[in-house]
C-alpha cells in the first residue's frame, strides 16, 4: 500500500466517523449520566466488581462503527437464582446506553453478544443484576482507532 | 425505515435439555439521531429498539436496544430447549413496526 492510498483511507475513514457522530461540539456522556444509569438499573444497591460477570471486548477496535461485545454471567439460572438483566454502557459516547439484555431461567445461560458503536477510546461497562438482588460490574477499556492512523 | 428479512441460525434438532446458541442478524440502518445532513440539520433517530425471542410462547431472551448498537444489529444468545417447539423472534422499531421470524425445533432421538 503506497503512502497516498493510506493517507486517503485514513482521511476518508475519519470523515466517515465525523459524519456519523456529527460535528464536534456535541458533548460526550458525563460521569454523572453514567452513575445515574447504573443507579436506575440497580435500584441504588451496592455493585460488586467482577464476581461471576465476564465482559469481552477487543483491546483495540479498528472500526468504531462496529465493535464486538459479549458477556457471560456464571449463574445457576434456576427459578430461585438467575440473572435478570445485563446493561452495557459506553461511558464516553454522546449517549451512554448501548443495550440492556433480559434473561430468564429458560435462557439456560446468561450470555449474549452484539456489536456496538464507540465514538472514541473509552471504558465500556457491563452491569449485571440477579433475581436475588445482587449487582456486579466489569469495566473494559477499548481503544478506538477511527482514523485508522492510531489516533 | 422497515427492516429487511432477518437471518437466524438455530440448530434444527437438539437433545432435550440442551442449551443452544442462536445467532440473529437483521438489516437496518439504525440511524442514531447523532448525524447531521449536508445542510447541518439533524437526521432523526430511527432504530430497532427492542428484540424478543420466545420458545413455545415463553419469552427466553429480550433486549432493549439503544442507538449505540451498530447498523444491521447482530444478536447472539442462548436458550434451553426441553421439548420440541417453535422459536418466534420479534424486532420492533421506533415506528412500532414489528418484524417476525419463526422456526421449529425438533428433538433428537
Amino acid at each position: 500500500m503506497n503512502i497516498s492510498r493510506r493517507t486517503w483511507l485514513c482521511s476518508s475513514a475519519a470523515a466517515a466517523a465525523t459524519a456519523f457522530f456529527g460535528v464536534a461540539g456535541r458533548a460526550f456522556a458525563s460521569l454523572e449520566e453514567v452513575e445515574k444509569a447504573i443507579e436506575e438499573f440497580g435500584g441504588g444497591a451496592a455493585v460488586e466488581d467482577g464476581g461471576p460477570l465476564k465482559l469481552k471486548t477487543p483491546e483495540i477496535a479498528e472500526n468504531g462503527n462496529s465493535v464486538p461485545v459479549s458477556f457471560e454471567v456464571d449463574s445457576p439460572m434456576s427459578d430461585d437464582d438467575y440473572v435478570e438483566s445485563v446493561m452495557i454502557i459506553a461511558t464516553e459516547n454522546p449517549s451512554p446506553d448501548v443495550a440492556t439484555f433480559h434473561f430468564s431461567p429458560a435462557s439456560g445461560v446468561a450470555k449474549a453478544s452484539t456489536r456496538m458503536r464507540l465514538a472514541k477510546t473509552q471504558n465500556v461497562l457491563a452491569v449485571a443484576k440477579t433475581s436475588t438482588g445482587q449487582l456486579f460490574k466489569v469495566n473494559n477499556n477499548v481503544k478506538v482507532t477511527i482514523g485508522g492512523c492510531g489516533g | 425505515m422497515a427492516a429487511k428479512k432477518p437471518r437466524v441460525k438455530i440448530p434444527k434438532s437438539v437433545a432435550a435439555g440442551d442449551i443452544i446458541t442462536i445467532k440473529t442478524l437483521i438489516s437496518h440502518k439504525m440511524e442514531s439521531g447523532q448525524r447531521k445532513d449536508k445542510e447541518g440539520n439533524p437526521i432523526p433517530r430511527d432504530i430497532i429498539n427492542h428484540f424478543e425471542a420466545a420458545f413455545n410462547d415463553n419469552v427466553v431472551f429480550s433486549v432493549d436496544i439503544d442507538p449505540a448498537v451498530s447498523a444491521n444489529p447482530y444478536l447472539e444468545f442462548s436458550a434451553q430447549v426441553d421439548e420440541a417447539g417453535t422459536f418466534t423472534m420479534k424486532w420492533t422499531d421506533d415506528a412500532g413496526e414489528i418484524t417476525e421470524y419463526s422456526q421449529d425445533v425438533a428433538l433428537k432421538g
